[in-house]
């Protein structure tokens, strides 16, 4: 069974000129549900990450659990938060998709944030030492700057997938430019799943290019790029 | 001057890395703590500046208990070089010199103005301060640490071998750019290395450490040379054959001063 | 319905009797879900381990491998499942091809850099021992990578793994059935118990590939760095 009709072209340019108000309003709250938790899994994940290196004996337990939250389907961890905050788009429905993407991201950031403070040389450490940083002091002026390549390394990888993993949102009624998915899905009509997944594709090219921007500007003092593996 | 008085470390594995210590490292002089890997050389350094607490004695600074102070102003009043430098990798090569001047609290514009007068009595171009540390050779690094460590004009420098991680050459030259300064500043100098032409060359005085954490033997560089203790300071120093080299390379770095302090004549 | 509800749900639904047999029992749903995870993952290492590590040993096209894989992890594999759906039909390969896509690039990118990385001495002494480029390929490269090279496959796995789930949509079985239809019939314990049953799987996948690293890494590579 072949569901495109024949002599449908695969994409109808006029429908993009009929929908931009649409596809606007799509990408826009596309981008909260994404972005938002990065944000969110970035102040969790630096104090945490902080405390794992600070006693050890919390890491391994910590890396555990990120990374079984990394192998749980994104439908799934939905699924845990609706009965708190209901399905639906907007409003408070929208963190039953921004909290579970922020225990996803989590699974990324916080290992990043560990081996970022890691990556600092023991030499390094020693000399702050040696010069009168106290604890706290040395964390902020020299341990965390010294560790923003690798965390942002790690909030590319965050973001890149959470800007994807927003769009099975839909299955619950909100997902962003997902939403087109089963729209055209619906009808057999493939120009709004097109679409929609180049402007989704596009999204995540964009705010991995802001982030990359991000590292060379915040920076300059890296020997190599790093890439995000 | 700085005072080991009785001083052991006993680490919490058991290990005894310095054994009741006593040595008095003079003021406006350098002494040099020698002796092979593992005898306890950067152990005694560390507890100096409370990187590492004592087991037991009393280390006292100019009469002073160390332990009265609080450790980060303690440090802040003493530089430390180290091996590999140590550089903040973040910083411009000017901010990482002011960095303790800026943890004093110092003015910005007086902190980098003495950072770049610092730069040349190193012997670093000051078109570099504007760079960071991965664009800099290992040399120049180097350099770099000796001046962080000078920056806050402190009256104590601790130095752990500052100097091995560079090529023959280099090295020569910033032992001899270091005698220099030295002789400039005038610093209570605590500076260890397991290499025993350096100890000669740069010392005042030399003190030669044992596995297990003892003191051989300390003494002038001419001393040493002239007495050697029997036994593992003798050894050390490579017996028969190698003190005659030390001797040898002793004179004619003295010929060579006096030549030089003659033509200056 | 709280917390502790939804696990006696799940925990009824999963240790019920009448799940564990027939076409829509949990073994035949298992098998299914790994078949297509086991297809997809062997055909995105087929394609992506040659050329990962073609191009980390000549390292040439590099940029281009890196860029390629970041385009392919920013597809939405929903969106990519239900267009392929809809232009071909409901079957094996609408399937299939959004999993790989999202298998290939952490196989792609982690070979390539682990290939790449290899350090310059280690190369030069298998040279110098009289090896050609692919001996040196075979024998110095790949073994020295091989941590990297088996953490990209772990990503890939656990990722196709979570979302073979969606295989429901597509009209195949596999887990996501008790979830896809949990959720049209709003039968939430099923939807519970099939998550439950996903993640358990990631969790073995996990185990599985730390064994593989355990019983062939050697003890001299174990502090490999992890990428993600
Ligand atoms: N944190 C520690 N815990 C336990 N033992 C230690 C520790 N640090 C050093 N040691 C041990 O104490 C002894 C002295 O070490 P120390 O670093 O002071 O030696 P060193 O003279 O500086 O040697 P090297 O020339 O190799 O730098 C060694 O046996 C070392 O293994
Ligand atoms: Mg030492």
């Amino acid at each position: 069974m072949t569901a495109v009709a024949d002599g449908e072209p695969l994409i109808r340019w006029n429908w993009i000129g009929d929908h931009t108000d649409e596809l606007t309003t799509l990408t826009l709250h596309h981008l909260k549900l994404a972005l938002l938790p990065i944000l969110f899994g970035l102040i969790i994940a630096i104090p945490l990450g902080i405390m794992c290196v600070r006693w050890r004996w919390l890491y391994p337990p910590t890396l555990g659990v990120a990374n079984v939250l990394y192998g749980v389907p994104s439908l799934a961890l939905f699924m845990l938060f609706i009965p708190y905050f209901g399905i639906g788009s907007g409003g408070q429905a929208d963190f039953t998709i921004i909290l579970p993407l922020t225990l996803f991201s989590l699974s990324v950031l916080v290992p990043n944030v560990v081996d970022g403070l890691r990556s600092v040389p023991e030499p390094v450490r020693q000399a702050a030492t040696a010069m009168g940083f106290g604890t706290l002091r040395r964390l902020v002026q020299v341990e965390l700057p010294i560790a923003v390549p690798v965390v942002i390394a790690g909030a590319r990888v965050a973001t890149v997938a959470s800007i994807s993993l927003v769009s099975v949102g839909v299955l619950i009624g909100n997902g962003g430019l997902g939403q087109e998915f089963i729209d055209g899905y619906s009808r057999d009509f493939t120009t709004p799943i097109i679409v929609s997944c180049v402007l989704i594709i596009l999204l995540a090219l964009f705010s991995d290019g802001v982030l990359v921007t991000a590292q060379r500007l915040l920076t300059p003092w890296a020997r190599t790029r790093r890439s995000n593996g | 001057m700085i005072r080991f008085d009785g001083v052991t470390k006993r680490y919490a594995d058991g290990t005894v890395a310095v054994d009741d210590l006593t040595l008095e490292i003079p003021s406006g002089q350098i002494t040099v703590l020698v002796g092979p890997s593992g005898c306890g050389k950067t152990t005694s350094l560390r507890m100096i500046n409370r990187m590492i607490d004592t087991t037991s004695g009393t280390i006292s600074i100019d009469g002073d208990d160390i332990r009265k102070k609080d450790p980060s102003d303690l440090r802040r009043g003493i530089g430390y070089v180290i091996q590999h430098a140590g550089l903040f990798p973040h910083r411009t090569i000017v901010d990482n010199i002011a960095t303790v001047p800026y943890l004093l609290g110092w003015d910005k514009k007086k902190a980098r103005a003495t950072a770049m007068e610092l730069m040349e009595r190193v012997g670093l171009d000051t078109k570099m301060a504007k760079r960071y540390p991965f664009q800099l050779s290992g040399g120049q690094q180097q350099r770099v640490g000796v001046a962080r460590a000078l920056a806050a004009d402190p009256p104590i420098m601790l130095m752990d071998e500052p100097f091995s991680a560079v090529d023959p050459i280099v090295r020569k030259s910033l032992q001899d750019e270091f005698l220099r300064l030295q002789s400039e500043v005038q610093k209570t100098i605590a500076f260890v290395t397991h290499d025993i032409d350096e100890a000669v060359k740069l010392g005042h005085r030399i003190a030669v450490f044992q596995v297990g954490g003892t003191l051989a033997q300390h003494a002038t560089p001419d001393e040493l040379l002239a007495n050697p203790a029997e036994g593992f300071v003798k050894e050390f120093l490579g017996g028969e054959k190698g003190l005659k080299r030390l001797r040898f390379n002793r004179e004619l770095e003295d010929t060579a001063d006096d030549e030089v302090q003659a033509a200056e004549r | 319905m709280n917390l502790t509800d939804q696990i006696t749900a799940a925990w009824n639904w999963l240790t019920a009797s009448s799940h564990w047999s027939g076409g829509d029992g949990i073994p035949h749903r298992l098998l299914e879900h790994l078949g297509y995870s086991a297809l997809a993952l062997a055909i995105a290492a087929v394609i992506a381990l040659p050329l990962g590590a073609l191009v980390g040993h000549t390292g040439r096209g590099g940029f281009i491998v890196v860029s390629f894989a970041n385009l392919a992890r920013a597809v939405p594999t929903l969106g990519l499942l239900l267009l392929v759906v809809t232009v071909t039909s409901i079957g094996l390969t609408p399937v299939i091809i959004p999993l790989i896509a999202l298998a290939m690039p952490p196989i792609l990118v982690n070979t390539y850099e682990g290939i790449r990385a290899v350090d310059a001495d280690i190369k030069d002494a298998a040279k110098g021992m009289g090896m050609k480029g692919p001996g040196v390929l075979l024998k110095a490269e790949i073994p020295v990578a091989i941590p990297l090279i088996l953490l990209g496959l772990r990503t890939a796995a656990i990722q196709v793994v979570a979302t073979a789930t969606i295989a429901a949509y597509a009209g195949i079985g596999g887990l996501g059935r008790y979830i896809v239809d949990g959720l049209a019939r709003k039968d939430y314990p099923s939807v519970v118990g099939g998550s439950v049953l996903v993640v358990l799987l990631a969790v073995v996948v996990q185990l599985v590939f730390i064994g593989i690293r355990r019983a062939f890494v050697s003890q001299g590579l174990r502090g490999s760095s992890r990428t993600s």
